[in-house]
């Protein structure tokens, strides 16, 4: 068994390849970097220093480590696509783009022809096999750094091929074998935020740097009042709060629409901002061809599922109905809307730890 | 068994240039700025060098400045040669003077050129080059005009291998831009050309040692023509205030003793070297489906085989490549040891597809024809293995 593993030049991957090499010999393990973005960055996946991190963390543990330069498909599948998604008035998720096209395709084909068996990362989650021999995704065991969400789109042949060691393990326990191991990303602090925009920039001055920003009116959500401007329609997102001030009655409103084209931001109370239920085309289904032991998508109308709308989202009890190409999903009780763009995951009812699929809201 | 075919990169010291450095590496401490005898020793060595190396490469002693390596006498040659030349009395452009350099450089120069554009608001022309990666004359023409007080074409391209004919680079900027000051980057020559004739007519050439058996870490630039330059590095005044800092003492004595070690038997390298070469690339073209050798080989430098692996990005090739042994290079790898796609290939019209699918074998004075062997006989059944 050959491994791949891919190396943020963070705890988690370092312990990860730490567990490999331990596993399989460091002869059959080799640690690659990614290269994902040219411009500048505070941390995540791109900076020069984390790319220090992660080879000397493989020379500390043996192993022979690459770096790979992907940046002009980060560029083209998920910069490009993030900001075209602000501009339309969406708001995509890049990590969750960046794991479908970057880590588990563009990798995982680039560890086929170097002859790997199976790529391995730091992520969050597990990868376990039913007795039937399907693959299933299930969160994290830490449910506090679960990170099954951002995975959520992955499928068979992609689970086939790849590895999660540090899936059974808390962050407590990663942290301790860091330290164990004197790895010296031991103390290294969780990445945060999206990798390619800098805090000093922001969202808005990166989003503001690469397409037209412009003003809009927000106006009642009911009656169309006009309510006050906002500088960039671009940055504002559906159930937002931040600077949006409060009603007539003192309470908090909230962002119901976003309608870039009118340059229009509608604003409603906090009842205003909940939805019934969210639309998901994009769908992804862990295992599309179940057996007896898995579930996959839903054969029936109105079928149980867990909904999760976010990375940290609290799991919604849902039912879902295929609708063409799209899937409904109605939430048992009335949720903050769901942003358009962002992913929704969906888990087992029955075993809510198990990831069904995925689909972006409409 | 491991093949080293990444000379180009950097290649081996040769012992002439170690067996030079010892005693400044193991002898007493002396700076050569200094008044007492440790001094005067480090000083006699520094002076030595300088005389042998600007003998070799018929230059004065005082036309040569020593730099911590290649780029920082790239560095030197543009910002402190431009500024040199905005600064000057005769010049009379209405602006600041504008640059031009063949799209093919090394990063050492375009990005040098790109920053002072960028900083100073001068305008740069990234002049395109052949199919044949030889720079377009014709274009280069076209930009130089008297407004251009700088202009900066490599003497041999490190990726390509292909010699850069700066004989008619001088013509044209002597024809269309009479003030302007002709740096060359001949970094790659050394080892494989007659550097004192083929860049004669330029101005600044900037070598390194590393690249022709002498240590990282040590350059020089060649000033000819008496041309003026605003130092980069400011302090003690070192190298006639062009550069300042104490002297890399054993690092001098080494770039000297390297030079002086390879330049008398260069011919017969020359010959040695480019028959193992054309004896590695017939080899591959008849065992390798797909292959295309990116220049002509009597346009090239003696050390290098480029080749064009079709449906391959040599990303993954290198890598494969290093596991079975054979040390390769890719294009040109920045910082954190990331392949770029080639600006070289790309200068040359070559379409994305086949910019990410260059490799670069290249050969130094110490290949033997085991490492050819080892490669011919490894190469074939690496790149089934990633076609498959």
């Amino acid at each position: 068994m050959r491994v791949l593993v891919a190396m943020s030049g963070g705890v988690d991957s370092s312990v990860a390849a730490a567990l490999m090499a331990e596993q399989f010999g460091r002869d059959a393990v080799v640690g690659a970097t990614l290269k994902l973005w040219g411009g500048s960055s505070d941390s995540g996946c791109c900076s020069v220093a984390d790319v220090e991190d992660a080879r000397r963390v493989a020379d500390h543990l043996g192993l022979v480590h690459h770096v790979f330069n992907f940046s002009e498909d980060f560029e083209r599948q998920v910069v490009d696509p993030y900001v075209v998604g602000h501009a339309e008035g969406r708001t995509p998720n890049p990590c969750i783009e960046c794991n479908r096209h970057l880590k588990f395709d563009r990798l995982l084909e680039r560890a086929r022809i170097l002859g790997f068996d199976a790529v391995a990362t730091g992520h969050h989650a597990r990868c376990e096999v039913s007795p039937d021999g399907r693959f299933r995704l299930r969160r994290g065991a830490d449910p506090m750094k679960d990170q099954s969400y951002v995975l959520a789109m992955l499928g068979q042949g992609q689970l086939a091929r790849t590895l999660f060691p540090i899936g059974g393990m808390t962050k407590v326990e990663v942290r301790e074998v860091a330290h164990r191991l004197g790895l010296r990303t031991a103390d290294k602090p969780d990445s945060q935020d999206v990798c390619f925009i800098r805090s000093e920039e922001g969202r808005e001055g990166f989003l503001g740097a690469r397409l037209p920003l412009h003003a809009g009116r927000l106006v009642d959500h009911a009656t169309g009042e006009h309510l006050g401007t906002v500088e960039a329609v671009e940055l504002v997102t559906v159930g937002q709060r931040r600077g949006m001030g409060h009603g007539r009655d003192g309470r908090r409103r909230f962002v119901t629409a976003v309608d870039v084209p009118g340059r229009r931001v509608s604003l409603g109370p906090p009842d205003a901002a909940l939805a019934t239920g969210v639309r998901l085309h994009s769908l992804t289904w862990v295992d599309d061809a179940p057996g007896p032991t898995a579930r996959a998508q839903p054969a029936s109308a109105g079928e149980a599922a867990i909904a999760q709308c976010s990375a940290h989202g609290r799991p919604v009890p849902s039912t879902l109905d295929i609708e063409g190409e799209e899937l409904s999903v109605r939430f048992f009780a009335p949720q903050r809307r769901v942003a358009p763009g962002q992913t929704v995951a969906l888990y087992d009812p029955d075993h809510p730890d198990l990831v069904i699929g995925s689909g972006v809201a409409a | 068994m491991r093949a080293y075919l990444d000379h180009a990169s950097t290649t081996p010291m040769v012992p002439g240039a170690v067996e030079a450095m010892m005693p400044y590496l193991t002898g007493g401490a002396g700076n050569p700025s200094g008044a007492h005898d440790e001094s005067r020793q480090a000083r006699r060595a520094v002076d030595e060098a300088r005389e042998q190396l600007a003998s070799s490469l018929a230059v004065g002693p005082t036309d040569l400045v020593f730099t911590g390596g290649g780029t920082e006498a790239d560095n030197l040659a543009i910002v402190g040669g431009w500024e040199a030349v905005a600064a000057s009395d005769s010049w009379s452009g209405p602006g600041p003077p504008a640059m031009v350099c063949s799209a093919m450089e090394h990063h050492a120069v375009l990005n040098t050129c790109r920053a002072l554009a960028h900083r100073t608001g001068a305008r740069l022309t990234e002049v395109p080059t052949s199919k044949e990666g030889i720079v377009d004359l014709e274009a280069l023409g076209e930009a130089c005009t008297s407004e251009v007080g700088l202009v900066s074409v490599m003497t041999v391209n490190n990726e390509v291998g292909t010699v850069q004919p700066i004989e008619h680079v001088a013509e044209v900027v002597r024809n269309g831009s009479p003030s302007a000051v002709l740096h060359t980057d001949a970094v790659q020559a050394v080892p494989w050309i007659d550097v004192r004739a083929r860049t004669a007519p330029a101005d600044l050439v900037a070598i390194s040692a590393h690249k022709f058996g002498g240590p990282m870490g040590v350059g020089a630039l060649l000033v000819r023509h008496g041309v003026r330059l605003h130092p980069l590095v400011h302090g003690g005044g070192q190298e006639r205030g062009r550069r300042s800092g104490t002297h890399n003492v054993a690092g001098i004595a080494g770039m000297a003793a390297a030079l002086a070690e390879i330049d008398p038997v260069r011919p017969e390298t020359v010959e040695r070297v480019a028959a193992q070469r054309d004896r590695l690339g017939d080899g591959l073209m008849a065992t390798v489906t797909g292959l295309t050798e990116t220049t002509a080989r009597d346009q090239k430098v003696a050390g290098i085989l480029h080749l064009l692996v079709a449906g391959i990005e040599s990303e993954a090739l290198v890598v494969v490549l290093d596991a079975a042994g054979v040390a390769a290079s890719a294009g040109a790898a920045c910082s954190s040891g990331a392949v770029e796609a080639s600006h070289v290939l790309r200068s040359m019209g070559l379409g994305r597809e086949l910019a990410v699918a260059g490799i670069r074998l290249s050969l130094g004075s110490g290949t033997t024809d085991a490492d050819i062997d080892h490669v011919l006989s490894v190469v074939p059944g690496v790149v089934a293995q990633l076609r498959d």
